[in-house]
């Protein structure tokens, strides 16, 4: 049976065509996935269904009769129910209180307290939740506070659930569980419309998908007959290749080297790392967030002060060297977080650009001046080369997409040919096509000679794209493996078990 | 985007502000066109009238200056007010205590020893801030309070001019910015402060450190790992904050009073933290606010002998111009700020 179908949904937002024509059938009791890439229109077209936006045209069936959905409180009482990309809890209030918002029972002007806790652990029940529902939402982890706004949607009967790219925000383990309890909602017989657009995800949980491309359908298929090289092309548009392949590079000397390096909190304190990085070569390293990676990373581009070890460069002791030096050496830095540390979102792309680079001539005429005109053509040339998709470079960086935001710090980076890359999670958040167009990057760096150091949480990456694999617990490197080993090993590493120890716990 | 619509947006407001002033006046019984009208042939109608307005101008033209350039940088310097009297009397000793000077070097150099005298002035904030933590809100204002007790005391006591005036002596001729719109008290002071605003457009727009100072105040932890020196240019921003405002302070002197009268600022400083919100911290917008609101200054005056429409209204009109067209920019601009220290 159908659950949901729309006809020639058609939506605008001035010239732009939000959504054209867009058909859309999801059966009752499956997890349809919604897959496309950035501005793809997959937001606007389940705001449509939510009553949040008015379809310009185009109609809605729910179980085959056709609804009128004007706002979200139509559908709420039709049973759809919708979980946004931005969570929207109370911060302070419990976690029972924002399930029930809006919707409590009540005695009197009195909150039915007894009333709603028993109907909350009668949903429990029924649906496999645990949670301690006094716990104020602040204090919990967003993984957390997802389920909670998952169990707001069920509380209020919602049998169709719309999740908004609901693993953007989740570390890999969160994920695995937002999994878990779909896979569970869907056994009790909700119909759950997923959007996202990582593959790995949708062939992990969805039953068939739903591919859109620039406001329209591109197709539907069943899952089975899927595979990430025809998702990929539907959502792009052309062909995407998802192996990199990796041609033989003549590895050099060594550029950078740690030796027992050491940090105090705050932060995870790292305790003795110590390897080689050699030019030519990517070197990754892998690890589950949180282990002393962002900290490895304030070491190398002078952001943290070590306790002790030292750091060569290029032979040279550059411990103590402060950022602008190690950036005149060579040393580029593509952050983890690129809106703290990479960009400044109120500047012009131009301005961003050359950040860092205005001391130096050309981009300096005479003792203070900036020159405008070499900054600017320095500017456009970058937009050209790396496809930068902006209408000129004046425009605030804020205004662009996350890949091409990346893409400014790419190109700022690589603009005077460092020798050392150091790449923290490139290519987090960006859509498949900026995905493939970064690491393409990394590799065309590796080719020239350049040395990569690449830190990433993603193992496909990192195993993908390196020559060599560190794995990191806990502040130190646990070992070392070749890109190739299997899944299981990287597995045991990541989680601090050690490799002659393997299958024996060396850790708490 | 649309950036032509900005300008009148910002002159819709401040004619909502006079609209709603005049509402109070009709609301209080007074004749409200007849008092605008008082209001600006009071600031603009005769060459008498231009004069006060622009005099009123020029101080605080420097201190929105200052408060602009600091701010820039992410620092909040609302102790303008202590540097523009340290500026004052610094540029007041060296007019009455340099000898031997001629014209154009005796002014200028008191001009710039005031400047000096500002900076210096800020300086201990700046350090105070950048290596001990101590936010600038708190102690620029302390040294604020400092800077206006201490300064009293000197023209109380020991630099006191005899006579029941609490005031120094007269500085030497050969140090006063010459009047240029006699008889009225616009001096020289008034196309320096212009030029010290383009001055400022061009150190922020076109030149490295200027480059930075900004970097550093839209992303002081972006700016850091890009190489930029961050504790290095907020001092740099502060300690040139304090020197347009002590240069301010010395205009004052040099151009107006001829020395130093105790009480002579009614809050500069102050009014120029509001006028540079009103310029939209632009150099060149708080051109226009310092304009505007040296008009509402002498206008107001005007209007009150002619209308006796009490002096407040024009009091009430500047606190409805920051109500209309500075507080919602600032605002958004902190809400701006918020966001991006919630998303780190
Ligand atoms: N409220 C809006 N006003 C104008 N344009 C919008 C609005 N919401 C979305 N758009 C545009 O519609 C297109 C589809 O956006 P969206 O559905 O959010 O994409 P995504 O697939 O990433 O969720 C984009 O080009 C976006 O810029
Ligand atoms: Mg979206």
């Amino acid at each position: 049976m159908i659950a949901l179908a729309v006809r020639g949904l058609t939506k605008r937002f001035g010239d732009i065509v939000a959504n054209d024509h867009i058909d859309l059938d999801v059966a009752q009791g499956e997890i349809h996935g919604l897959l496309g890439e950035n501005g793809a229109g997959k937001s606007v077209l389940s705001s449509c269904i939510y009553g949040l936006y008015r379809p310009d045209s185009g109609r809605i069936f729910l179980w085959g009769k056709e609804v009128h959905i004007t706002s979200p409180f139509d559908a709420i009482r039709l049973g759809i129910g919708m979980v946004h990309q931005h969570l929207m809890l109370v911060p302070h209030l419990s976690v029972w209180e924002n399930i029930v918002l809006g919707r409590e029972p009540r005695r009197g002007i009195q909150v039915d307290r007894k009333k709603v806790l028993r109907d909350i652990e009668k949903l429990f029940e029924e649906t496999g939740f645990q949670l301690d529902l006094s716990e104020e939402i602040a204090n919990l982890p967003v993984g957390v506070r997802q389920q909670v706004e998952i169990l707001k949607v069920l509380f209020r009967g919602a049998d169709i659930l719309i999740l908004d790219e609901p693993t953007a925000v989740l570390t890999p383990q969160e994920v695995d569980q937002l999994l878990a309890t779909l896979r569970r909602l869907k056994a009790q017989g909700k119909t759950i419309i997923f959007i996202s657009h990582k593959l790995k995800e949708v062939f992990a949980l969805c039953d068939r998908v739903t591919v859109l491309r620039r406001g329209k359908k591109v197709g539907t298929l069943p899952i089975g007959e899927a595979t990430p090289e025809i998702l990929a092309e539907m959502m792009v548009g052309r062909r995407v290749f998802f192996e990199f392949p990796k041609e033989r590079v003549e590895k050099g000397g060594v550029l950078l080297t740690l030796r027992e390096v050491s940090t105090n909190p705050p932060g995870v304190p790292l305790k003795g790392i110590s390897f080689d990085v050699r030019s030519g070569e990517i070197l990754g390293i892998a690890g589950v967030e949180g282990n002393g990676q962002s900290e490895l990373v304030e070491v190398l581009v002078g952001l943290r002060r070590p306790k002790g070890g030292a750091v060569l460069f290029q032979g040279k002791d550059i411990t103590h060297s402060s950022p602008k030096e190690r950036i005149r050496l060579g040393i580029a830095h593509v952050p983890e977080d690129r809106h703290r540390l990479g960009v400044i979102l109120d500047f012009s792309i131009w301005e961003n650009l050359v950040l860092g680079f205005e001391t130096e001539p050309p981009f300096r005429k005479g003792w203070i001046t900036l020159n405008l005109q070499a900054i600017r053509s320095f500017a456009r040339q970058k937009i050209r080369e790396f496809e930068i998709t902006v209408p000129h470079e004046n425009v605030p960086l804020r205004t662009l997409s996350g890949g091409n935001q990346q893409k400014v710090v790419v190109a700022r980076e690589l603009a005077f040919e460092p020798s050392l890359l150091v790449a923290c999670q490139p290519t987090r958040g960006l859509d498949v096509a900026a995905t493939e167009y970064l690491r393409n990057l990394l590799l065309a760096a590796r080719r020239k000679g350049k040395a990569v150091l690449l830190i990433s949480a993603d193992l496909d990456e990192i195993r993908a794209l390196s020559d060599r694999v560190l794995v990191m617990y806990e502040g130190k490197i646990v070992g070392e493996l070749a890109p190739e080993s299997d899944e299981y090993q990287f597995g045991l590493l990541m989680g601090g078990k050690g490799f002659d120890e393997a299958g024996v716990a060396s850790s708490s | 985007m649309k950036r032509g619509l900005r300008l009148p947006l910002e002159v819709f407001a401040v004619g909502l502000a006079f609209l709603f002033g005049m509402l109070v006046l009709l609301v209080a019984g007074y004749p409200p066109l007849q008092a605008l009208f008082a209001l600006f042939r009071g600031a603009f109608g005769t060459r008498n009238a231009l004069g006060q307005t622009l005099t009123q101008a020029t101080p605080i033209l420097f201190t929105s200056l200052a408060f602009l350039l600091g701010f820039r940088s992410g620092i909040f310097n609302i102790g303008v007010e202590g540097q523009f009297l340290v500026g004052a009397f610094v540029a007041a000793l060296s007019g009455i205590f340099i000898r031997g000077l001629s014209f154009p070097v005796h002014a200028l150099l008191a001009l710039f020893l005031g400047g000096l005298g500002g900076a210096i002035y800020a300086l201990f904030p700046a350090l105070l801030k950048v290596y001990l933590g101590a936010h600038e809100v708190i102690t620029t204002m302390m040294l604020s309070y400092v800077a206006l007790y201490l300064t009293s005391y000197f023209v109380n006591y020991p630099l006191k001019a005899p006579g029941w005036v609490a005031q120094t002596e007269l500085v030497a001729s050969s140090a006063r910015l010459p009047r240029i719109l006699p008889p009225t008290q616009l001096s020289l002071a008034f196309p320096i402060a212009i030029g010290f605003a383009f001055l400022v457009f061009w150190f922020l727009e076109r030149t490295v450190p200027g480059f930075s100072i900004k970097a550093v105040g839209m992303n002081p932890e972006a700016s850091e790992s890009r190489g930029i020196p961050v504790r290095k240019y907020q001092v740099l921003a502060f300690v040139l904050s304090g020197f347009i405002a002590g240069i301010g302070g010395g205009g004052e002197i040099l151009g107006v009073h001829g020395r130093f009268v105790d009480g002579f600022s009614p809050g500069y400083g102050w009014d120029g933290i509001a006028v540079s919100l009103v310029g939209r911290l632009h150099p060149l917008g708080c051109i226009f606010a310092s304009v505007l609101f040296g008009m509402l200054r002498a206008g107001g005056m005007v209007m009150t002998r002619v209308t006796k429409v009490p002096l407040d209204l024009s009091l009430i009109i500047q606190a409805l111009v920051i109500l209309f067209v500075a507080a919602p920019f600032f605002i958004r601009y902190l809400g701006g700020l918020l966001r991006r220290r919630r998303m780190l």
